[in-house]
């Protein structure tokens, strides 16, 4: 069983070798991405059996002697992460086979997208299994440069221009993870996390204090933290829809998981609450406020991404394990519904011609299915009783309640007021993209479809993509259907994320 | 563990003339910038392995003398992701001069509206009159 740990990253990788070899054969390609993935979630699936029955599986590879070569660990945590991830790549990608010839050659050209599709969830696969900072580091990377490829897929004016400010925050928050790990390895002399655990310890608190704030700075860049989010909602509206919908979804909570891991497992002792609680106070105000003035439903969708990216890092500076178990339930939900609701607007795009509300309306009476599949994530993500974005939210707020402080409350009113902008922002959508009269643009649309197929519906909003979509709405009812084992699951992860479980799960006895 | 002072300055200074590059507006100079810090952080590296040493090479020199082969290890790893970061980038910059006949990073769409709202002034009314054409400019309307 254990050996099987590496085989989600070996999966993905191999997976997209085969298809950049077999660029002129579309099906084939479909067929092997999609079978790779299933296979990711099964395996996570798996992991989430195994770790929570029989506790952490940490491989060191190649039987090099302990320490010597690098580990790969699976937690509950990285197993939860790997499923929720698997699932949100596999309906991202199916959703992208749903698409139609000219589209395909425009949005998400097969030859290309596909393997570095893969590779992108290879890389993410890879930093969540990591028990290493250089592993990690080169998970990042990987995912980063599949990112960046998926951003400026065709190399439009738009996109370069997008992709210009992405590639250049991350190539610097990349060199600052460099300088840590370089800095972590002068102070500790060795890089594998619970070994690093085990001697930062011993470490002067100015030293600690510096190495814990270089890698907060480095995770926040990529988690889009305030002051540190500018780059997000300016990057990510331009992609293609499914590139954004797994964007949105994955990149910044591979983030929030490497800021969870470090925080728990290298500084649990450090105390950098007041200033977390402040950028997740940030955060939260500056990210919604932005999403209300917006009018286009993909930028709105972003600063509504920016704005509760802030009530993870609020979790995680609570630093108990109410607050971590909240957090990564927390992540679970938003994965999902983020995704979701980034792949309804993609659907919204085909059926209305566009995605600003200025040239929608009246949605409701053209395509009910379509409205259907927005309102529920949307009121998910709102956090209306009793879907998981309300669930997630009263973990939170219950653990800071526990944690107490003034300031914690004004950081919990924060979140109320955020929660009810979003539902503002949500209705906002809702008011001018579906109900009001229908425009003649969407007729217009309607029109230059010259098919003879009768079903409106049939033809802008193909059965793969819907399926695809519903999928993924239908598994984040699924988080709020079996909210209690999946929030006591996260509890039991919350514990075994702990630094000292941690390493005895890695370490071998007496390691110093 | 004795620390390489020479080392650590020339890194310093690395860093502080490609952070100052990086500041730059044209995509070219902004690569050379994160080139050279890429370097100064390589050499980052090799302050953190401590004392020079002979190559760690098993069976050839003793290993006391022998140099910490792990940062040598990481160091190429940087320096491979450094080369395809340099080929992506370049390959952007030139995307960017065909399409623009200039590889200058532009404005934030977000920066480039409220400045264009503030020059209306109209900051408090229009922001509902505001519209986004299909190519991704902002269209205010008078």
């Amino acid at each position: 069983m254990i050996n099987l740990v590496p085989v989600p990253v070996m999966l993905a990788l191999l997976g997209a070798a085969v298809t950049l070899m077999i660029p002129r054969r579309p099906v084939a390609q479909r067929v092997i991405s999609i079978g790779c993935l299933t296979g990711i979630v099964a395996l996570a699936g798996l992991f989430i059996w195994y770790t929570d029955t029989q506790g952490p599986m940490a491989l060191w590879i190649g039987d090099w002697p302990v320490l010597l070569g690098i580990v790969l660990v699976a937690d509950r945590l990285s197993s939860l992460m790997l499923l929720v991830a698997g699932v949100v790549a596999l309906c991202v990608l199916i959703f992208s086979t749903g698409q139609d010839k000219g589209e395909v050659r425009r949005e998400t050209p097969v030859s290309i997208f596909h393997p570095t599709f893969l590779l992108l969830v290879g890389g993410i696969a890879n930093a969540f299994l990591a028990g290493d900072l250089f592993n990690l580091f080169v998970g990042f990377e990987i995912f980063l440069f599949a990112s960046y490829v998926l951003l400026t897929l065709g190399g439009t004016k738009e996109r370069i221009r997008a992709g210009t400010t992405y590639v250049i925050v991350s190539l610097l928050s990349s060199m600052l993870f460099l300088t840590s790990i370089a800095s972590i390895y002068a102070a500790t002399g060795t890089v594998n996390m619970a070994h690093v655990a085990v001697r930062v310890a011993e470490l002067s608190e100015p030293v600690q204090l510096l190495l814990q704030v270089m890698l907060l700075t480095t995770f926040s860049i990529k988690a889009a933290v305030f002051p540190l989010s500018m780059w997000l909602p300016d990057s990510y509206p331009t992609a293609p829809a499914p590139v954004t919908a797994v964007f949105a979804g994955l990149l910044t909570k591979v983030g929030i998981y490497a800021i969870i891991r470090t925080q728990t497992l290298l500084f649990p002792d450090s105390d950098l609450s007041t200033l977390l609680m402040i950028a997740a106070l940030a955060t939260m105000l500056i990210g919604i406020l932005g999403a209300l003035a917006q009018v286009e439903i993909k930028r709105m969708l972003s600063f509504t991404l920016v704005s509760h990216l802030g009530y993870m890092v609020f979790g995680i500076s609570l630093a108990s394990d109410a607050g971590m178990a909240a957090t990564i339930y927390y992540t679970a939900h938003h994965i999902t519904i983020q995704a979701a609701l980034f792949l309804v607007t993609g659907l919204i795009e085909r059926r209305g011609g566009t995605s600003s509300l200025d040239g929608l309306g009246g949605l409701l009476k053209v395509s009910p299915v379509l409205a259907l599949l927005f309102f529920v994530p949307a009121m998910n993500l709102g956090g209306i009783p009793p879907m998981s974005g309300f669930l997630g939210k009263v973990g939170l707020l219950q653990a800071g309640a526990e944690y107490g402080g003034p300031l914690v409350w004004v950081v919990m009113a924060g979140g109320i007021v955020t929660s009810l902008l979003t539902l503002m922002s949500m209705t906002k959508v809702w008011n001018r993209a579906f109900w009001g009269n229908v425009p003649d643009r969407i007729h217009a649309t309607q029109d230059s479809y010259d098919g003879d197929a009768g079903d409106d519906d049939v033809r802008f909003l193909p059965p793969l993509m819907v399926f695809a979509t519903s999928v993924l709405i239908l598994f984040s009812l699924a988080l709020t259907v079996f909210a209690g084992p999946l929030y006591s699951y996260s509890e039991r992860a919350a514990v075994s994320i702990r630094s000292e479980n941690y390493i005895s799960a890695v370490l071998p006895e007496g390691v110093r | 563990m004795n620390a390489n002072m020479t080392l650590a300055i020339a890194a310093g200074i690395l860093i502080a003339c490609g952070v100052y590059l990086i500041l730059e507006r044209s995509l070219t100079r902004i690569l050379l910038g994160v080139i050279i810090v890429s370097n100064g952080v390589n050499i980052l590296f090799l302050v953190a392995s401590g004392h020079p040493g002979t190559p760690p090479i098993h069976g050839l020199f003793s290993e006391e003398t022998a140099a910490d082969p792990l940062p040598q290890a990481m160091v190429l790893t940087a320096i491979v992701i450094t080369m395809a970061v340099t080929a992506f980038v370049l390959a952007m910059a030139y995307r960017s001069f065909q399409l623009n006949g200039h590889d200058e990073v532009a404005d934030d769409v977000e920066d480039a509206r409220i400045r264009q709202l503030a020059q209306a002034d109209e900051q408090s009314e229009s922001y509902e009159a505001t519209r986004f054409s299909d190519t991704g400019e902002d269209v205010v309307s008078e």
